[in-house]
């Protein structure tokens, strides 16, 4: 900007300053209110952030069966594991996983990775993660891999039958969504 | 954009810019150094408050567009959750909604301003054109947007609008059907103006570039019609006094604008809107948008329904001619005495056909619409042709400098054959 | 360049002419005139302006009384909803900022209380009917606009979603430019109390044009399909508010502005502090602009 020189005595260069620099600073401050409706209105709007919670029931569901339910637009994994499956779950040793988080959201945030944080409280059968895999967002192949959980296919993560990440490039255990069981049978997801 | 550019990259990375792409020389040239009459009065910060228009409608538009679904099923009801559900969604479409209504008040100034500053005479017959271009780009664009709610007046603002198209001898009803690519206006035609109301804004961006170009390649005009002489006597560099003047007016006007959106959004828009379309039934009185009431007053004066259109579309077209129309040597109507009574009259008998436009067409209105839409025309195909000839205008002064300051400011030789380089 | 040197002498200057653009000017006023005093006459016939109310939300510092749109909730429940739908309402929406306030837990019991079909099919395909969660939408009273009209003798009982927005009536000249100043925008809520306080017997005695319209004094051409709706005393009100038909249909119109306009406070809240930031820059700006002009001289050009 060219600087044009008032040389006027009836103005006061300090003055000036002060006026062109506060001009400059409201202009800026409306500038970044005016922005956040522009940015604010790609979050999930009202409805979405409502819709939040899917019941299914657990009767339909085989020994050994794995289903997957949609909730907020992706799977959740509902397995009624094997005791078999179970007991391999429990006897990993925590030290050798890769993510010893729980990364249940059920539970506080510093709990460890042991299968009863990671299974339904009380009915360890029931392990019910959100299918998604934490690498990069592909859906894992159930009963795949080489620890008896999931298999990534895109790009080669090994899930154990606690949807604990064991070997490839996920950095987390497969997430735990908020849930509650509503009688025996009958779980609420969200 | 011409030759005047004073720009002198003076690190090292900026000449080696600007030997490859001269970019910040341009902008130096056209919107830093760029030479602007002193003497321009706040009715010449309309072009700026224009350009911030469209950038405002483009953006609020875009966001819109991330939530609104154009389906004659889902339209009305996206709409609705626009205004219900989305972050901000009833604040970027009141500002999207009112924004178009400012928008044409805003056009609506700079056109009469350049009517009656003369601002449309040799040398500014394109730049004048293309104004009246992207006029009717404006409107087409407009109407397009009312459609997209798919309310009421949405249905059968459409209906009648396409309708006109009818009139047209042999080939009307194949162009009607093809705009509505269908057998009435449905799915198919809400489609159609979806995707042309998206793209029409940037080809009015388009145009809105040729036309500064063509201000910027002869300069403005200003009050006195008088062209700049000396450069340093007649004109300030636009930046920093053009543009904060700009500033000051489109504060002021957002504030107008401001007013609207959050206290009175629904004042310039329609109820019946609010109702979803319903192809059975027609609401009592279709009315268009505030801004399309003169030339509906128009198209309805005309007993005939070619004849109607065919003056509705004149009502335009004629604007094309004005600059060999009005023959007057002398550009502002500030030295026009006659010219400037005949400019207020025809302000008048614009704004009453605008009111004449949303009242039913019966009585004692339809008589009134006549005599407005023959003034109309007389206005530009006698008044302003005879006017040229027979006028007796007022003395011009010597030059822009001489209008500001008196002709003793800054030394009467100043005011000598101006150099060549000071055009525009 | 242009001719210069054009001189003038008043008296000269075409006083034909001048006559001319005086009556000219004459003859648009009076059609003005004229015109302006049809437009009343046409109007009156058309239909009666209703009488104008105080709104809590009128006006820059306008907002919703939560216990008003309560009490219009309520009558909505119990009159309204047997034929008019909410579709667009949300059970959640009943627990929101500037609305109706309630609690989060109110809003579920309230949604419990109605019965709602899933929105997503169970795993035998159907929709089963539920008790309603928060983010249910109310369930309209009837499937589509045809079964509507067949329960209703063929009128269709307009959804309140947006209805107080698309009701309005003609203000005429000069009223519609006084109403920029005077922020008036409730003519849909003044129609609608007005129209349920306007039934009564026909005044010159007209017999409906067919059977089952009911005559309004503030309806569109008199003969409206519903029967009046509401009467003193029908709905029971625990908040010691008078059980009116005026203060029905006060409280009414208010939920259904509420319905159609949910974010009207926060508007207006936002619109009070757009102005303060706006006013206070174009003051600065204003400063600026004139010191910067003031320090023009041609010579620093």
């Amino acid at each position: 900007m060219r600087r044009v020189t008032a040389t006027d005595d009836a103005h006061d260069p300090g003055r000036r300053d002060f006026l062109f620099l506060a001009t400059g600073a409201w202009a800026a401050a409306g500038a970044g209110f005016l922005a956040w409706p522009f940015i604010s209105q790609m979050n999930p709007d009202a409805a979405s952030l409502a819709l939040g919670s899917t019941e299914v029931d657990l009767g339909q569901i085989s020994e050994g069966q794995v289903v997957s339910i949609k909730w907020r637009g992706k799977p959740v994994f509902i397995w009624n594991r094997t005791k078999a499956q179970v007991e391999e779950a429990k006897k990993v040793d925590l030290g050798q996983l890769p993510d010893k988080s729980a990364r249940n959201e059920n539970l506080p945030s510093d709990a460890d990775a042991a299968d009863a944080n990671r299974a339904a409280p009380g009915k360890e059968n029931w392990l019910v993660v959100v299918g998604v895999c934490t690498h990069l967002g592909c859906i894992p192949l159930s009963n795949s891999g080489d620890f008896g959980g999931w298999l990534c296919p895109c790009h080669g993560s090994h899930y154990d039958s606690a949807g604990r990440i064991r070997r490839g490039p996920a950095p987390e255990n497969l997430h735990v969504p908020p849930y509650a069981f509503e009688g025996d049978s009958k779980i609420k997801i969200g | 954009m011409q030759g005047h550019s004073t720009y002198r990259p003076t690190g090292g990375v900026a000449k080696w810019l600007e030997d490859r792409l001269p970019i910040v020389g341009l902008v130096h040239s056209s919107a830093v150094a760029y030479p602007v009459p002193r003497n321009l009065n706040y009715l010449w910060t309309f072009g700026g408050i224009l350009t911030f228009m469209l950038v405002a409608q483009i953006l609020t538009g875009v966001v819109l567009v991330m939530h609104y679904v154009p389906d004659a099923t889902k339209a009305f009801e996206s709409v609705e959750k626009i205004m219900r559900d989305v972050n901000y969604g009833w604040l970027l479409r009141y500002l999207h909604a009112n924004g178009a209504s400012m928008f044409f008040i805003a056009v609506y100034i700079h056109i009469f301003r350049g009517m009656y500053y003369g601002s449309y005479k040799a040398p500014r017959e394109v730049l004048w054109i293309l104004g009246v271009i992207i006029f009717l780009l404006m409107m087409a664009t407009a109407f397009m947007g009312y459609v997209l709610p798919w309310g009421q007046m949405s249905f059968w603002g459409a209906t009648v609008i396409t309708n006109l198209f009818s009139a047209i001898p042999l080939v009307g009803p194949s162009i009607v059907t093809w705009l509505w690519g269908g057998f009435s206006v449905d799915d198919a035609t809400l489609k159609h103006f979806f995707s042309l109301h998206y793209l029409l804004p940037f080809v009015i961006a388009g145009v809105v570039g040729l036309h500064i170009w063509a201000l910027h390649h002869v300069g403005q005009n200003n009050p006195t019609g008088v062209e700049v002489k000396d450069i340093r006597r007649d004109t300030v560099p636009f930046t920093p006094y053009a543009t904060l003047k700009d500033g000051v007016a489109l504060v002021v006007f957002m504030i107008f604008f401001a007013y609207f959106v959050f206290y009175i959004p629904n004042y310039l828009g329609h109820a019946d809107n609010y109702i979803k379309a319903n192809p059975l039934v027609t609401p009592a009185h279709i009315v268009p948008e505030w801004y399309f009431l003169p030339f509906y007053a128009i198209l309805r004066a005309i007993p005939s329904k070619l004849g109607g259109v065919v003056m509705m579309f004149g009502a335009i077209a004629v604007l094309f001619f004005l600059p060999w129309l009005d023959r007057s040597k002398v550009r502002s109507a500030n030295y026009r005495p006659l010219y400037k009574q005949f400019f207020w009259v025809f302000v008048a008998v614009a704004v009453l056909l605008g009111w004449l436009g949303s009242k039913p067409p019966e009585g004692i209105y339809v008589t009134l619409s006549r005599l407005a839409t023959a003034y109309y025309f007389l206005h530009f195909l006698v008044i302003l042709p005879l006017l040229g000839t027979f006028e007796k205008t007022k003395p011009l002064p010597a030059s822009i400098g001489d209008s500001v300051l008196g002709s003793s400011y800054g030394g009467a030789h100043a005011t000598a054959a101006a150099a060549p380089e000071t055009r525009g | 360049m242009t001719r210069q040197t054009i001189m003038i002498d008043r008296p000269a200057m075409t006083s034909p002419a001048r006559k001319a653009i005086r009556s000219l000017a004459l003859i648009l006023g009076v059609g003005l005139g004229l015109a302006a005093a049809d437009v009343d006459r046409a109007t009156a016939a058309e239909q009666i302006h209703p009488p104008r109310m105080d709104w809590s939300f009128w006006g820059p510092l306008g907002h919703y009384d939560p216990g008003q749109l309560q009490r219009g909730f309520k009558i909505y429940r119990e009159v309204c909803s047997s034929c008019h739908a909410l579709s667009m309402i949300a059970f959640r929406n009943l627990a929101d900022e500037g609305g109706l306030t309630y609690s989060e837990e109110q809003a579920k019991t309230i949604a419990a209380e109605y019965q709602v079909k899933d929105p997503q099919p169970d795993d035998k395909g159907e929709f089963p009917e539920r008790p309603g969660r928060l983010s249910d939408y109310f369930p309209s009273p009837f499937p589509n606009e045809e079964a509507a009209r067949a329960a209703n003798g063929g009128a269709y009982p307009p959804d309140f979603s947006t209805l107080a927005k698309a009701r309005t009536y003609e203000r005429g000249f000069p009223w519609f430019l006084i109403d920029i100043f005077g922020q008036y925008q409730e003519q849909g809520q003044d129609y609608i109390h007005a129209l349920l306080n306007g039934y009564q017997e026909p005044e010159h005695g007209e017999k409906p044009p067919r059977p089952g319209l009911h005559y309004n004094r503030y309806f569109p051409g008199h003969w409206i399909a519903m029967a009046k709706p509401i009467s003193d005393g029908q709905v029971e009100y625990t908040d010691g508010t008078p059980t009116t038909l005026e203060q029905y249909s006060k409280d009414i119109a208010a939920f259904m502005t509420w319905a159609a306009e949910p974010h009207l406070a926060a508007r207006k809240q936002m619109g009070l502090k757009v102005m303060f930031f706006l006013i206070v820059f174009a003051g600065l700006l204003f400063y600026v602009k004139k010191s910067v002009w003031s320090g023009w001289k041609p010579e620093t050009a």
